[in-house]
């Protein structure tokens, strides 16, 4: 176990390394942040002033592992626009995201688990292939065209709910479920042919010969097993939803830092893009690690010294 | 002589799986439907200029924002409506059908290819090259893609050619990461270690061993993914940063039609109604395909 988490953990010292190393030099793909920081009639003495300030003028890998260095303390200096620390830029909209994603996510699975487990007992009745017909639809489905026609329905046509903004539980409604009902529909999928799978298991017929009730079955000791592959993909998906906040957010005009990095690309805001890309990066991997680590703990047929994928 | 019939017993037994599978999905529901589906998207965007050849970029500031023709004070003249300056809805709907098929088309290709080819390389060779490429593909899977999409698109400049780019460059570890499992199991089949015991050489062993065992997920994960790229460019587009204007495309249509979703709520809705379907077809379709070519998934078992 040792052994395999000592793994793990310097594969992700070398994805933040690689991470670090692409979007650091994004930066010198996309031509001279400087010029954009003057304005455009300062003399050349003046952009070489801020040139040498800014240490432009170093070496590329001294530049890099200055910046590395900052990083690692918490500095991402600052915004080329606005001036302020890009530290407390994101500290002001990474829990916005934060709690999207983390909405989004809990939605989806408290609806897909009971509903793919339903169906996958009922195999093959209505409910069965309506709720897999329907997350067909929930899989096929923008989830920006869905936030949209979310607002035309429920803010334009009826106002039971706000258009836009960050505030209560009114507010978050509507960007969660957009964000969630493609993973909802994943995950309904997913736990189905799991349980399908798991279900036909020779353990299975042991403990329903034992004469347990159908609902201990399928709630213990089926579902137990079923939810070990569901954990390594809903931590997956947990990156990948941080990186959907992105379209969302600008639909639902939310607060988060998927807004705030779009603008940033588009301003060529060098520190704040990669602050946050950094940042998005961090907590994939890491809850990528935690589900690892757990997913070696739930199974135990699992040998550490296999996983080298 | 020899050799030619020998090519040829080896390849009836594929021909037969290949006519099997095709037998399976049309008799499969969920793949018969959105198999017409794909078909009529297709074929649709194929060929619509012989029958409906209105431009989709002549703006008529007379008939702004007109309603589909189903719709109180629509016309027959613009079935699906006109937007805010003026422009036949159907008529970008159609051209921007192109626009998603290709960037769809051409991203599988581009990025199948690639991390298939990865995928053998770090599979079949294992050792040093797999662990970098593996750990490059990680880089990869953690960045956060869209804002990699985004950045490169920033850089580069929006085209239909960098758009492509960058999400085959996104996209191809999920292929590798496939292939290679798959190649890991098939480097231990028999076959492929007799191949290896009379002295093939490596390269046709994984040329004619090794890559036609391998296709089956590929084809299924090339499926599945097309979905996703189309959403992904419709996505960028919806930003701001796909195919650049005056092209049509879904995305943009959709982003455009967001302002004016109080008045001419149509404008929004009709792309987005575009996109599901064609996403639908492809699901249903991918769905099919899997339960084909997966014998484990075959009706008799489970």
């Amino acid at each position: 176990m040792l052994q395999y988490t000592l793994t793990r953990l310097s594969h992700m010292i070398f994805v933040m390394f690689g991470i670090s190393l692409i979007s650091f030099f994004f930066i010198h793909l996309s031509g001279d942040p400087v010029g954009l920081m003057l304005p455009p009639d300062a003399t050349k003495a003046q952009v070489e002033e801020l040139r040498q300030e800014l240490g432009f003028n170093d070496p590329l890998p001294e530049q890099y592992l200055r910046f590395v260095t900052r990083a690692i303390r918490g500095d991402f200096g600052r915004s080329i626009y606005s001036h302020e620390p890009v530290v407390a830029m994101i500290k002001d909209r990474l829990p916005a995201s934060l709690e999207l994603a983390v909405a989004a996510m809990i939605i989806s699975l408290l609806v897909a688990i009971p509903v793919g487990v339903f169906s996958a007992v009922k195999r093959g009745s209505l409910l069965d292939t309506g709720s897999m017909f329907l997350a067909l639809f929930g899989l096929s489905m923008p989830h920006f065209w869905l936030g949209i026609m979310m607002i035309l329905l429920f803010s334009v046509r009826w106002g039971w709910l706000p258009t836009s903004g960050r505030g209560g539980i009114e507010h978050l409604i509507m960007p969660a479920l957009a964000l969630g009902l493609s993973l909802m529909a994943m995950f309904a999928r997913l736990t189905r042919s799991v349980m399908l799978e798991v279900l036909s298991l020779d353990y299975i017929r042991t403990a329903r010969a034992k004469g347990l009730l159908e609902a201990v079955v399928v709630g213990k000791h089926a579902l137990k097993n079923a939810l070990i592959p569901l954990v390594t993909v809903a931590g997956l998906q947990f990156g990948f939803l941080l990186g959907g906040t992105v379209i969302i957010e600008t639909v639902f005009a939310w607060p988060g830092l998927g807004r705030l990095v779009v603008k940033a690309i588009l301003d060529r805001d060098y520190p704040v893009v990669q602050a946050s890309v950094l940042m998005m990066a961090v907590i994939f991997v890491a809850v990528n690690f935690v589900v690892d680590l757990l997913y070696a703990y739930l199974d135990p047929q699992i040998t550490y010294r296999r996983e080298k994928a | 002589m020899i050799r030619a019939m020998d090519r040829l017993r080896l390849r009836l037994p594929r021909l037969d799986r290949f006519l099997e599978t095709l037998g399976d999905l049309a008799r499969h529901r969920s793949a018969a439907i959105g198999g017409s589906m794909m078909a009529a998207i297709i074929l649709t965007s194929l060929v619509f200029p012989l029958f409906y050849s209105v431009d989709p970029v002549a703006n008529d500031l007379l008939v702004r924002f007109l309603p589909p023709v189903w719709l109180e004070g629509g016309s027959w003249e613009h079935l699906l409506g006109t937007d805010n300056i003026g422009r036949d809805v159907l008529a970008r709907i159609l051209h921007g059908s192109r626009i998603s098929l290709l960037v769809g088309v051409s991203t599988v290709l581009v990025a199948a290819t690639a991390g298939v080819l990865l995928g053998l390389v770090a599979g079949y060779f294992g050792g040093r090259l797999d662990d970098v490429i593996m750990r490059v593909g990680d880089v990869f899977l953690a960045y956060p893609f869209m804002l990699l999409t985004i950045s490169v698109i920033a850089v580069l400049g929006p085209s239909i050619f960098n758009l492509i780019l960058v999400l085959a460059l996104s996209d191809w570890v999920t292929y590798a990461r496939t292939v290679r499992g798959s190649v890991l199991s098939v480097k231990q089949a028999e076959f492929v270690q007799a191949a290896r015991a009379i002295g093939t050489s490596r390269a046709v062993i994984i040329w004619r061993h090794v890559l036609p065992n391998i296709l089956s997920p590929v084809l299924v994960l090339g499926t599945v993914r097309t979905a996703n790229y189309i959403i992904w460019e419709s996505g960028l587009s919806f930003l701001g940063m796909g195919v650049p204007p005056p092209t049509p495309t879904w995305g943009r249509m959709l982003a455009e039609g967001r302002v004016y979703l109080i008045d001419s709520w149509w404008l929004a809705t009709i792309p987005g109604v575009a996109i599901m379907l064609t996403i639908l077809a492809i699901n249903l379709f991918g769905d099919g395909l899997r339960d084909a070519l997966d014998p484990r998934l075959k009706p008799t078992s489970g």
